[in-house]
């Protein structure tokens, strides 16, 4: 199986790897995939509570060369968007940035789920830190 | 083994320059195939064009020139697992080797019995020739392994009954190494009157075999896994004690006594004598040294990896054969880590399958491990330097994937990575 330039060069030199505090009220974790299946993705966001953008983003993978590059990818593109915007990123755009082949499309589809799985997250804190949550304690 | 053969470009992108005494990319995949040895080219090369005669021609010298060959390396693969020359016929390589032992023996014993008896962990050329034969009314026992890759043989004795036809057990598996207990096997089989087939693809040239001393009726051999050429093998058939005889699956001209029509790859065979030859003089002194290097990448490597696991017994395996689970890492990026390095993963993306090694599976090995395994296979032509670096190769990308590796950092926290609930959301 031959690789792009681009993935290998995602391989070779991951962006973002690292892991944040996911206790933080600020910092969004997903974690995707199952070893069983020979992947697993952990992408982790934090967010400006005023802006809604993503500040920063870290992310540790299990899997192979396409699963890290499409993961390392999602870390450089959420980056400095709002959390709306990073949601609009789709597994096709990914696949076309590192001209995945077919057989690695769910590496990709996995990378997405991470984002909205860290999203997902990330709002959840948000809504049990709201002032009413707060009150309702 | 559902494993592809990962074949490093020649635009490495490998910050290694070749380091003293190696040259790159380094081949360590002789259970895939092996690189044909100097002095078998060297004895194949005149049947190519001054010795071109079809050894079925009678009735001239350029015939005879080319049965000559064939007659001699007819003589030098019955030598070398005991046989006698009436007792081998040659194929195309060993996949033919099988479907014409196991559909031969199928359609000659028809009325004697339907049942065959196997192991999961069978070449898939046994097994999906078995698997062809049970849509033809035949039915098919795939016997279990134990951890070690073993068979029970007491599985064995409760799996036989009165039809009974075949057992076909691999002599070494093509993934771990491990071999079976084939003597005792052919024994059973001999006592019930049960013919026994074994794949020795692996196993001829490597570990010394006898065809009675083993009780083995039937045997693949392949000329490209013992440093012969591709597209040539041969099966072994035994003609007395018991007289085994086979069916042909493919009819022509009556080549090989019936069993094989077609004219004969005449240089192949000659190379494949040649490499029996080799093998035969070689083999104590080779298989030495294939363990000791063995020993050592497995030392090298174990000694500074935690959560490294062998795949197989260790007990009873080829000499050039490692097969290492490296947890936390997944198959595929460490050989895209490794890319100066040729090995096989029991990784699903190395397969076309997405399914992990069906192999390590059987052994009891998780899904995730056996994602996480690699395949080294020591040749002839490997060197000690070549060992020390790839160990050193291996060990460093193994950490710095682990680094990158999320199961590893959870497992390094506490978490028991069984536990978890790995549901695609956050957790």
């Amino acid at each position: 199986m031959s690789y792009s330039d681009k993935v290998i060069d995602h391989y070779n030199h991951p962006r973002n790897v690292g892991s944040m505090d996911k206790a933080s009220t600020d910092v969004g974790t997903g974690l995707v995939g199952a070893p069983e299946c020979g992947d697993v993705m952990k992408l982790q966001i934090k967010v400006n509570r005023e802006t809604n953008v993503i500040e920063d983003a870290k992310f540790k993978t299990f899997g192979c060369g396409s699963a890290i590059a499409s993961s390392s990818l999602a870390t450089e593109w959420v980056k400095g968007k709002t959390v709306d915007e990073a949601l609009a990123i789709k597994n096709m755009d990914i696949v076309k940035e590192l001209s995945l082949p077919p057989v690695k499309i769910h590496c990709s589809v996995l990378a997405e789920d991470a984002i909205r799985a860290a999203i997902g997250d990330w709002k959840k804190k948000q809504e049990a830190t709201t002032p009413v949550a707060a009150e309702a304690k | 083994m559902s494993t592809d053969v990962k074949i490093p470009q020649a635009s490495t992108q490998a910050h290694h320059s070749d380091p003293k005494g190696v040259k790159l990319p380094i081949y360590m995949d002789n259970h895939a195939t092996t690189p044909m040895d100097p002095r078998v080219l060297e004895e194949i090369l005149p049947y190519f064009m001054e010795k071109f005669g079809n050894s079925a021609s009678r009735n001239h010298s350029f015939g005879w020139a080319a049965e000559e060959g064939v007659e001699t390396a007819r003589e030098r693969i019955a030598k070398l697992v005991g046989a006698t020359t009436k007792e081998i016929i040659f194929t195309s390589g060993a996949t033919e080797s099988d479907n014409l032992a196991i559909k031969g023996v199928a359609e000659m014993y028809r009325e004697k019995g339907n049942h065959i008896i196997t192991a999961v962990t069978e070449h898939k050329a046994v097994l999906d020739t078995c698997k062809r034969l049970e849509k033809y009314g035949y039915r098919v026992t795939y016997m279990p392994v134990q951890k070690d890759g073993l068979i029970d043989l007491d599985d064995l004795k409760r799996a036989m009954d009165d039809k009974t036809i075949l057992v076909t057990i691999m002599a070494a598996n093509n993934e771990i190494g491990v071999l079976q207990p084939v003597a005792e096997i052919g024994k059973l089989c001999h006592e019930r009157g049960v013919i026994f087939h074994t794949d020795a693809t692996q196993y001829v040239g490597k570990v010394p075999m006898d065809v009675n001393k083993q009780n083995i009726d039937l045997a693949s051999i392949s000329g490209h896994k013992m440093y012969g050429p591709k597209g040539v093998g041969a099966l072994y058939v035994r003609r007395k004690n018991p007289r085994v005889q086979i069916s042909a699956i493919i009819d022509g001209g009556g080549h090989e006594r019936g069993m094989r029509s077609g004219t004969l790859n005449v240089p192949g065979i000659v190379g494949l004598g040649k490499a029996c030859a080799l093998a035969q003089e070689e083999m104590p002194k080779e298989s030495c040294t294939l363990a000791g290097l063995r020993n050592r990448l497995r030392d090298r490597i174990m000694n500074r990896l935690d959560e490294a696991y062998i795949n197989g017994s260790t007990e009873h395996r080829l000499p050039g054969n490692l097969n290492i689970s490296f947890a936390y890492v997944e198959g595929e990026s460490l050989l895209m880590g490794i890319n100066d390095i040729a090995v096989s993963s029991g990784s699903a993306c190395t397969s076309a399958t997405l399914e992990p090694s069906y192999v390590l599976k059987a052994l009891g090995t998780g899904d995730d491990l056996a994602h996480s395994s690699i395949r080294f296979g020591i040749g002839r032509f490997n060197t000690e330097a070549e060992v020390d670096y790839v160990a050193d190769r291996v060990i460093e990308t193994v950490e710095r994937l682990r680094e990158l590796s999320p199961l590893y950092e959870m497992a390094k926290e506490g978490i028991n990575l069984k536990d978890v609930k790995w549901a695609g959301e956050a957790h």
